[in-house]
This record gives structure tokens, C-alpha cells and sequence, in this order.
């Protein structure tokens, strides 16, 4: 049982992490109909600059982990924000329009760009971080089993909450998320009464780098080493999950992102390590052969 | 099975019992029946929303009926049609349709629309292909006499001269043409048509009209229209249906069917009670 | 009535572009200051920062000058900020030459390998490219004719591989029996990989072809005693010529034809036989193309709704051009298993399946010869730029932006009917569809 619950703990934990980076998917589908191949390496990018401030600020004699790491948070958010933005200015806006074969090759161009500068960049072998948050809770101990909860990993699924909660949020309630949903509906006659859509598409893509930069730092914090070849896998994965929830929907990339992450775990634990990710992606088709439109999806009627 | 259901009398060529349409909570179609008969233009017509292309889906099988009959006189005998899908209506049942936003292959050119229409016999030619790629089979024969088809349309339509030009660059009234002309390249016995005149001038009106009654006189096909064009309804129509908020309102000759108060009413969006003080009002001779 | 702001100054066209550099090359520093100047390094106390500024400041200044560079020339307010730029006079000229072209281009590959100065490296990176061309044009049909977005091709590349390497470790079998057997594995599983996903929508039939040649390739990594595993199968024996070995024996091919051994004469027959694979497989889509199936692929990618309403089965439709690509990369995989001697999963990755879309959507719009040119540049240049390996990959990434960029609907971005009856018309690509899958 305590094993259960261990996996249940686990698997919840790297589902968070998919689902931060899912959202950026699915964000950007919903607004502009494009798979944003690059965003697994938006997602690198993100953990090499929270690494990189990370060690920049202890260098520069901060040492005070909370504060530190607040930094960093900020910090990376921001370079990373930057990073989304330029990607969409050169790779995807020429294109906005223009059909969808061109910009899903220009993003796969970008993401082929984005690993090996950084693998030059800053070098190709692994990057380690000593562990930063370290202790956590263990219970159980009285009725005779042992279940960790580590702090970092209360860390990852509190943050995500509460990113989560305050997307919604921006989404249904500020002006920004009304005019992505009227992007997301009819861009031009969004466009006609006036949004400025490009501001919001760019804005769109700040926002899913922004979390996929959080999803970086605590990428960085759990597994304690990253290298220039995470974003590939783990963006897969994650547009996997953004597919399995209902590619347009928040909460269901989130949802996706938690499930990928829970049949990840549970299937290394309970059968074998080297199909984990078979499970993942065959779990994928099989629900979409019955839930065309995943699991949140809205099935998009076509007018006859 | 086609033994079990009853046959139509012979000078009906569809019948449709009882046909009910129902998404969640809305009721498109309500308890609809009507008839249509061989060598006939029979037109549906109503005010928006009354369901006429919902009719129509249901018939040409890209909506499943909730309830309802949908009988065929089909070339091989009594059909089920709600028991089609929707590319069977085409093979088995020769129904064929256009849709009210034309759907022609834009990158492909008008003769190759045509051809396209034609892909059932020319797929049996070419022996599903095989021996096609060998250059085997009667195949080239059987591209030849298809390729005469389509030009015999596309001087029909008076297309000719723009057959190889991209369907997607022609003017609309000549793009509704060829959709219908590739409709009719599948040898129907049933052509159902969506709006055929909308967004046509009066002039294009007129040659679709007479498109449309040589194609009830010549080609043994029968033609259910949806319309909102009044003028090409009681002009070429030899039989009207109309319908109003789901449900079947009048049914029968055209003249009969425009002087019927309810469907005055319906248009004019009027109870029925006050449909003669309105008519009195704009001096409309009442139906004594 | 006198203009009132008659007297203040336009603005200049330098200013306005300077600014703008200035901001590009703000951006840049944002972008290289962290990422090009701190360069994370493994110490023995631990993990470092080490500063490079010097890059970053070569960095942002290329980025400035070459925006105010661009800005002043190609981007001029007043010219049309387009980047797709080939002026239609030269397009038009191409496009005369384009039916001399395919031909020229077939013969050369022909007379190639004969020509006196031709070296080993020439075939080597010929038969490499004619692999890609190949897997192309096999692509081309999924993709380009019928619309369907397959990205995971390289799994049946993978199944014809390693059927071929496998009946032959087995049984034992010929090239020439093994040849077609995998191709017909390979549009097998096309057929059931297909089956139940081709009633998905565009986007979603992507990632599931993608996961699908995922999996594939973990299934080959793990099988160890079917697939060898991260071992992959070696010793696959290599292609005679119809039973004669190219070795240096008395009743191999050298002796036989009375020619002095050479390992050349191996890298020939490849050659040749890559080739005749290739122009096989284009010959069979040319076909096809004028045959009902090629036109229910392109009407499928037009328009699906019409082509059910005119009773064309589109599952099976679908499902015929899945399989017949999954044919043609079976045979590609069989070849590539052959000529190597030796296989692997990790020729199967995912950037393969990524690499031939690129090709096809670069070639553009279902055209045969854009894919081939597509191949030839890709692989050829990056083949070319071995020396520069670290920036190769970086640079390889970015043309492919660029290109993109500016030519959004390929190289050749004009499609051509399969039939006429007066004159063949080369329809411009913005009136073609891209299919939604």
C-alpha cells in the first residue's frame, strides 16, 4: 500500500511538471492553430537559466535559499519569456496565415536550433546542481509503512496549483484573457473590433514560456541535473498530454499532463522501466480512438 | 436488407415517414413526412432555422435520424436510407448532393472535378487500381468515355472553355454549376440541392432554371431543392414543401402553397389567428 | 489652407532603422547575455559559472548590424516587406525549364557513378541522398497527395530495415525475396497502425503517428532477443548481383566480368539499385496520380465532406495511401539495411521522421521534383558541412526557418492537373489545400 501511495506521490509530482509545460501547448494551439514544436526546448532553455542564475547568484554571495530561489523564479521567467517571445517573432508570425505544413517545419527548424546552441553553448555533457531543498515528511512510520513527501516535491505541486489557479483566472477574467478566447473563436473579427491580435498572440506565447520556465526550475530542483536533450523528451511527453486532455482546453492539458506523468510512474513501478513511455503513448491512442477530441476536448463540428 | 422493405408505389421516388431529428435538448426536425415524385422538382422552403438543411442531411446520410423512414426507389430496389452512411447514399443509393458553402476541389480544375465524380466506375475499370498501374485492363477505355462525360456537362454548363483552369478560380455562378454538373456526373436519381441559387444574379438565376429543368426532362433524375429564392421556386417547382420551426407547414402545388395562410404567416412571422386582418390590410386575395 | 505639420521633418528612413536595430540587438543581448556570456562548467569543486562576454558582445553586434543592414536595403519602407522574394520574371523562366530539368536531372543520376572523376565519397553521399529522395517521395504520397499529417514515417523505414536484416539472419532469404516481403510487412502495418487512427482530425492524427513511431522505436530497443536490442543486428548480408557476390573470388562478380576486384564495384551496384528503387517509386506515383485512387488522395486533401457525398470511401482511401507509403519506406529501410550491414534503433529516431516532412514540405504542394531538389539540398548540403560538425546542426536549424519563411508552400509551390483537355495549366498553390487529415 505505502508503495502505492508513494507512486501516487511520485507520479503526481512529475505530473505537474508535464502539465505546466502542456498548457504552453495548448495555449498556443487554441489561439493560433499551430503545434509549437519548440516549446519542449523553450522548456530547456528555461531550466539552463534558472541554473544559470541560480549559480550566478551564488557566486555573487547570495546564499539564502528562499530568496534565492525567488530570484531565480523571477529571473528566469523573464529570460525565458524572452526566449518564447523572440521564437514567435522570427519563426511563427512571417507565417501566421500562411497554411499549416510551413510553421510546424519552421518550429521544428527552431527546436533543432534552440538544442545544439545551447549543447554549444554551454556544452553537451549533463549539468548537476547540488540539492537545493532538501528534507521533507515522512509518514507512516507508526502504522509500520514509509511514505516520503519531500519538500521540493510539496514545493512543485503547491506552485502549480497556484499557477494553475491564477491562469484561470487571467484566462476568464482580465481583458487579455478575453481577447485570446476572441482570437481562439474568430481572430479576424477579433482583429475588426479592435484587439490587437498580434500583441495577444505574442503575449500568449510570453505566458506559456513563462511556465514552462517554472516547469525548468523544478525540473532542476527534483531531478537535480539537466543537460540540452531534456526539451525533446519531455516536450513529447507533454504535447502527448496536452493531446490526451483536449488540445485547447487548460484544464485539460493539466489534466493530461497528471495523467501522463501517474502512468509514467506507476508503469516503471509496477512492470518495467523501459516501456514506460510505450504505456504513455499507447494509452494516448487508444483514448483517442474513442474520445476523438480527448479527454476535455470540444469536437469540432463541421458544417456541412 | 433491401428484401424486407416494402416497396414505393411506382410513380414515388423517395418518401420520407415520420423524420425526426434531435440534438440534446433541440428539436431540428419534428415528425416530418413528405413525398417525392419521379421526374419532378420538388422544392423544401421555409424561413431560416425551420430545418430544411438538417432535412437534407439526414437524407443524403451525414445525420442520422433520431426517427424516422427514409425510403429510396434506388436502381436496385427499395432502400433504407437512414441505414446508409454517407458515401453508401452516393454508391448504392445514387443520391447525390451540393451544399449550400460550395464544396468543389479548389486546387483541382473543373475537368478534374468531373472526374473525380466518376471514381466508382473508373475504380472498377482500372481493377482497384492494380492493374492500372500496369497499363493493363480496360482502364484507358474507361477514361476516355469519362473524360467525354464530363465534356458533355461542361458544354451543358457552358464550361467548356474553362475546363482546365482550377475550379477554385472560376466566378461563383459558374462555381455552383459545376458543382452541379459534378453531381451529376454520378448518374443520380435523386439530385438534392442546397441553396442552388444563392448569391446568383438574375441573369445566372435564369440559366439555373433552365439547367435545372432539362436535368428534370432529360435526365431521369429527380431534384429536391432547398431555396430561399421565391422566384426560382414557383418558377421551375412542380411540387413545394414548407417548413417552419421543424415541422411541415403546407405541401403541395406551388400556387396552392403560396396562397396558403399559414405559410403567409410563417413568413411574415404572424399568428395564424391575425393572418387574415393582415392580409386584408395589404389587399392579398384570401383563399375562399 | 498651408499644411500644419508642412514644416516638421519627416521622419528618416535611417532613424527609423536604427532604432529598430537597437532594439533587435537589445533583444539579442537579453537573449545571449545569460546563455553565451555564463557557461555552466564542471570543476572538481563543483559546478561554475565561467564569463564570456566577448561572445555575447560578437553576438549582439552581428544582430545589429545585420538588422540595420536588412532594414536599409531588402526591408526599405515602400519596397513590399515580403521575404518571399523571387521576382516573377525569373519564376517565370524556371518554370520553362522545369520539363527540361526533371529528365537532365534523372540522366546525370544515371551517368553519374561513370563519369572519370567521380570518387567513392561522390556515390557514398549520392546513395545517401537518393535514400532521402526515396523516402520523400514515398512521404509525398501521405502527405503531400492525399494531406494526411504523418509524423512518424520513420517507423515503417524502420520495419523494412529490420525485416529484411531479420529474415535474412533467420531464413536465410535473398535481397530479391526479402525486398518486396518487407515492403508488403512494412504497408501491413501501415494498414493496422492506420486503421483506427485515420478518422482523427489533422493535428491529433499527427501526435498519434508521432507516438506511434515512438513506439516502435522503444519496442526495437528493448526486444533484446528479437531485435538485439540497443545492439541493433549486424552482419546482414550484403546485395549480389542476381547471385554473383562482389568479392574477390573466383565466382564472384569481378571474375565473372572479367574485371580487376575492386570495392567500388559494390558502391556501384548500391547506386544503381538505390536509384532504380527511387525512380520505381516515382514512376508508381506519377501513376497513380492519373489513376481514380491518386485523384480521390488529392480531392481527399480538397475537400473531404465532397468527396463522401460522391460515395468515396475516404477510410479506405486513407488508409490505401498510408500503406502504400508505408510500402515505400519498407523498401527504403530494406536497402538501408543492406548497404550498411548493420542496424540499430538509433537510425530510427524521431528527427528522421522530422527530416523527410521537412523535405516533402519543402518540395511543396505533392511535386515530385521539389521533393527531390528538397532532398538534394538538405542532405547534400548537410553532408557538405561535415568540417563545420559543432555549427552544423545550429545552422541546419535556422535555414530550415528560413527557407520556410520564404518559401511558406515549398520550392516548387504550383501544382499540375493529371489531366487536361485543351493545355495543362500549372495551378498556383494558393488555391490548393493542404488537407486536414
Amino acid at each position: 500500500m505505502e508503495y502505492f501511495l508513494q507512486q501516487l506521490i511520485n507520479g503526481v509530482t512529475l505530473g505537474s511538471i508535464y502539465g505546466l509545460i502542456a498548457i504552453g501547448y495548448t495555449m498556443v494551439y487554441g489561439i493560433i492553430g499551430m503545434i509549437n514544436f519548440a516549446h519542449g526546448d523553450v522548456f530547456m532553455v528555461g531550466s539552463f537559466m534558472a541554473l544559470i542564475v541560480f549559480l550566478a547568484l551564488l557566486a555573487l554571495g547570495v546564499t539564502f535559499v528562499p530568496l534565492a530561489l525567488l530570484i531565480v523564479l523571477i529571473l528566469a521567467m523573464a529570460l525565458t519569456s524572452l526566449y518564447g517571445w523572440t521564437v514567435e517573432r522570427i519563426a511563427y508570425r512571417p507565417l501566421r496565415g500562411s497554411f499549416r505544413l510551413a510553421p510546424l517545419i519552421s518550429a521544428i527548424g527552431m527546436s533543432i536550433f534552440l538544442q545544439n546552441m545551447v549543447q554549444v553553448a554551454q556544452g553537451a555533457r549533463v549539468k548537476p546542481l547540488p540539492p537545493v531543498i532538501t528534507g521533507g515528511y515522512q509518514f507512516g512510520a507508526a502504522e509500520g509503512f514509509v511514505v516520503n513527501v519531500s519538500n521540493v516535491q510539496i514545493i512543485i505541486v503547491v506552485t502549480t496549483i497556484a499557477l494553475m489557479v491564477a491562469f484561470s483566472l487571467i484566462v476568464s477574467r482580465t481583458p487579455l484573457g478575453r481577447a485570446q478566447r476572441a482570437c481562439e473563436q474568430d481572430r479576424k473579427m477579433a482583429a475588426l473590433l479592435g484587439v490587437d491580435v498580434d500583441r495577444t498572440i505574442s503575449l500568449t506565447f510570453v505566458m506559456g514560456a513563462a511556465l514552462a520556465s517554472v516547469a525548468g526550475l523544478m525540473y532542476l530542483l527534483y531531478y537535480g541535473v539537466i543537460d540540452f536533450y531534456i526539451g525533446f523528451v519531455a516536450g513529447v511527453k507533454a504535447f502527448t498530454a496536452a493531446v490526451l486532455g483536449g488540445i485547447g482546453s487548460l484544464p485539460g492539458a493539466m489534466l493530461g499532463g497528471l495523467l501522463i506523468g501517474l502512468i509514467e510512474t506507476f508503469w516503471s513501478a509496477y512492470f518495467t522501466v523501459e516501456y514506460k513511455d510505450v504505456a504513455a503513448f499507447s494509452i494516448l491512442a487508444i483514448v483517442l480512438i474513442f474520445l476523438p477530441s480527448g479527454l476535455l476536448g470540444r469536437p469540432e463540428v463541421e458544417k456541412v | 436488407m433491401i428484401d424486407d422493405t416494402p416497396a414505393l408505389p411506382p410513380e414515388l421516388l423517395l418518401r420520407v415517414e415520420r423524420l425526426t431529428m434531435r440534438f440534446g435538448g433541440l428539436t431540428a426536425v419534428n415528425d416530418v413526412s413528405f413525398d417525392v415524385r419521379r421526374g419532378e422538382i420538388t422544392a423544401l422552403i421555409g424561413p431560416n432555422g425551420a430545418g430544411k438543411t438538417t432535412v437534407f442531411n439526414c437524407i443524403t446520410g451525414f445525420y442520422k435520424p433520431t426517427v424516422g423512414r427514409l425510403t429510396l426507389a434506388s436502381k436496385e430496389g427499395p432502400l433504407l436510407l437512414e441505414r446508409l452512411r454517407d458515401h453508401q447514399i452516393s454508391r448504392k443509393a445514387n443520391v447525390a448532393r451540393t451544399f449550400q458553402n460550395i464544396r468543389l476541389f479548389g486546387g483541382m480544375t473543373a475537368l478534374e472535378n468531373l472526374l473525380v465524380a466518376q471514381h466508382a466506375p473508373l475504380m472498377k475499370a482500372s481493377g482497384l487500381t492494380v492493374l492500372g498501374v500496369l497499363g493493363i485492363g480496360g482502364f484507358n477505355k474507361a477514361e476516355r468515355a469519362a473524360i467525354e462525360k464530363a465534356k458533355t456537362w461542361l458544354e451543358r454548363i457552358g464550361l467548356i472553355d474553362r475546363a482546365d483552369d482550377p475550379a477554385a478560380d472560376l466566378p461563383y455562378g459558374d462555381q455552383r454549376r459545376l458543382e452541379i454538373a459534378r453531381a451529376m456526373c454520378t448518374d443520380p436519381v435523386l439530385l438534392c440541392l442546397d441553396e442552388p441559387a444563392a448569391g446568383l444574379n438574375p441573369r445566372e438565376s435564369l440559366e439555373l432554371n433552365a439547367l435545372l429543368r432539362s436535368i428534370r426532362d432529360q435526365d431521369d433524375t429527380a431534384v429536391l431543392l432547398i431555396e430561399h429564392d421565391m422566384s426560382v421556386v414557383m418558377e421551375i417547382s412542380d411540387h413545394v414543401i414548407v417548413l417552419d420551426y421543424g415541422k411541415k407547414i403546407s405541401d403541395g402545388a406551388p400556387l396552392h402553397v403560396r396562397n396558403d395562410p399559414k405559410v403567409i404567416a410563417a413568413y411574415l412571422g404572424v399568428e395564424d389567428d391575425e393572418v387574415e386582418k393582415v392580409e386584408s390590410e395589404i389587399g392579398v386575395e384570401t383563399a375562399s | 489652407m498651408s499644411d500644419p505639420h508642412a514644416g516638421a521633418a519627416a521622419p528618416s528612413v535611417f532613424g527609423v532603422a536604427f532604432k529598430d536595430a537597437a532594439f533587435a540587438a537589445l533583444v539579442a543581448l537579453g537573449l545571449a547575455a545569460p546563455m553565451l556570456g555564463l557557461v555552466t562548467v564542471q570543476t572538481q569543486s563543483g559546478i561554475e559559472l565561467e564569463q564570456h562576454w566577448g561572445k555575447v558582445a560578437i553576438a549582439v553586434a552581428i544582430v545589429f548590424a545585420g538588422r540595420l543592414l536588412l532594414n536599409l536595403t531588402l526591408w526599405r519602407p515602400g519596397r513590399k516587406k515580403s521575404l518571399s522574394y523571387v521576382p516573377p520574371k525569373v519564376e517565370a523562366k524556371l518554370a520553362r525549364f522545369a520539363k527540361y530539368l526533371a529528365p537532365l536531372a534523372i540522366l546525370g543520376a544515371v551517368v553519374m557513378p561513370m563519369l572519370p572523376f567521380t570518387e567513392r565519397y561522390a556515390i557514398d553521399l549520392g546513395i545517401l541522398v537518393l535514400t532521402y529522395v526515396m523516402l520523400g517521395w514515398g512521404l509525398n504520397i501521405v502527405v503531400g497527395l492525399a494531406g494526411l499529417l504523418d509524423l512518424g514515417y520513420v517507423a515503417f523505414y524502420a520495419v523494412g530495415a529490420y525485416s529484411y536484416a531479420l529474415l535474412a539472419q533467420y531464413f536465410g532469404l535473398s535481397f530479391w525475396v526479402c525486398l518486396p516481403l518487407a515492403g508488403i510487412l512494412a504497408a501491413f502495418w501501415g494498414v493496422i497502425l492506420g486503421f483506427p487512427v485515420l478518422r482523427l482530425r489533422g493535428d491529433y492524427l499527427a501526435i498519434v503517428t508521432l507516438a506511434f513511431g515512438e513506439i516502435i522505436r522503444i519496442v526495437l530497443l528493448n526486444w533484446y532477443w528479437f531485435t538485439g536490442g540497443p545492439n541493433g543486428i549486424s552482419g546482414i548480408p550484403r546485395p549480389s548481383f542476381f547471385g554473383l557476390d562482389f568479392d574477390r573470388g573466383d565466382d564472384g562478380f569481378a571474375a565473372t566480368f572479367g574485371l580487376d576486384y575492386s570495392p567500388l564495384h559494390r558502391i556501384v551496384f548500391l547506386y544503381y539499385l538505390i536509384l532504380a528503387l527511387a525512380l520505381l517509386t516515382n514512376f508508381v506515383t506519377i501513376r497513380l496520380r492519373r489513376l481514380p485512387i491518386g485523384r480521390a488522395w488529392e480531392a481527399l486533401r480538397e475537400d473531404e465532406i465532397a468527396c463522401r457525398s460522391l460515395g468515396i470511401n475516404t477510410v479506405n482511401t486513407k488508409l490505401t495511401a498510408f500503406a502504400l507509403g508505408a510500402m515505400f519506406a519498407g523498401f527504403a529501410g530494406s536497402f538501408f539495411a543492406t548497404r550498411q550491414g548493420f542496424i540499430s534503433p538509433e537510425s530510427f529516431v524521431f528527427m528522421e521522421s522530422a527530416l523527410i516532412l521537412a523535405i516533402v514540405v519543402l518540395g511543396g504542394m505533392g511535386s515530385q521534383f521539389g521533393v527531390a531538389v528538397a532532398a538534394v539540398v538538405m542532405i547534400g548540403g548537410f553532408e557538405l558541412f561535415r568540417e563545420f560538425s559543432d555549427y552544423r546542426m545550429i545552422t541546419f536549424g535556422l535555414v530550415m526557418v528560413l527557407i520556410m519563411i520564404w518559401r511558406p508552400r515549398g520550392l516548387v509551390s504550383t501544382r499540375s492537373p493529371s489531366v487536361f483537355l485543351k493545355e495543362k495549366k500549372a495551378i498556383s498553390g494558393s488555391l490548393v489545400q493542404e488537407g486536414h487529415g
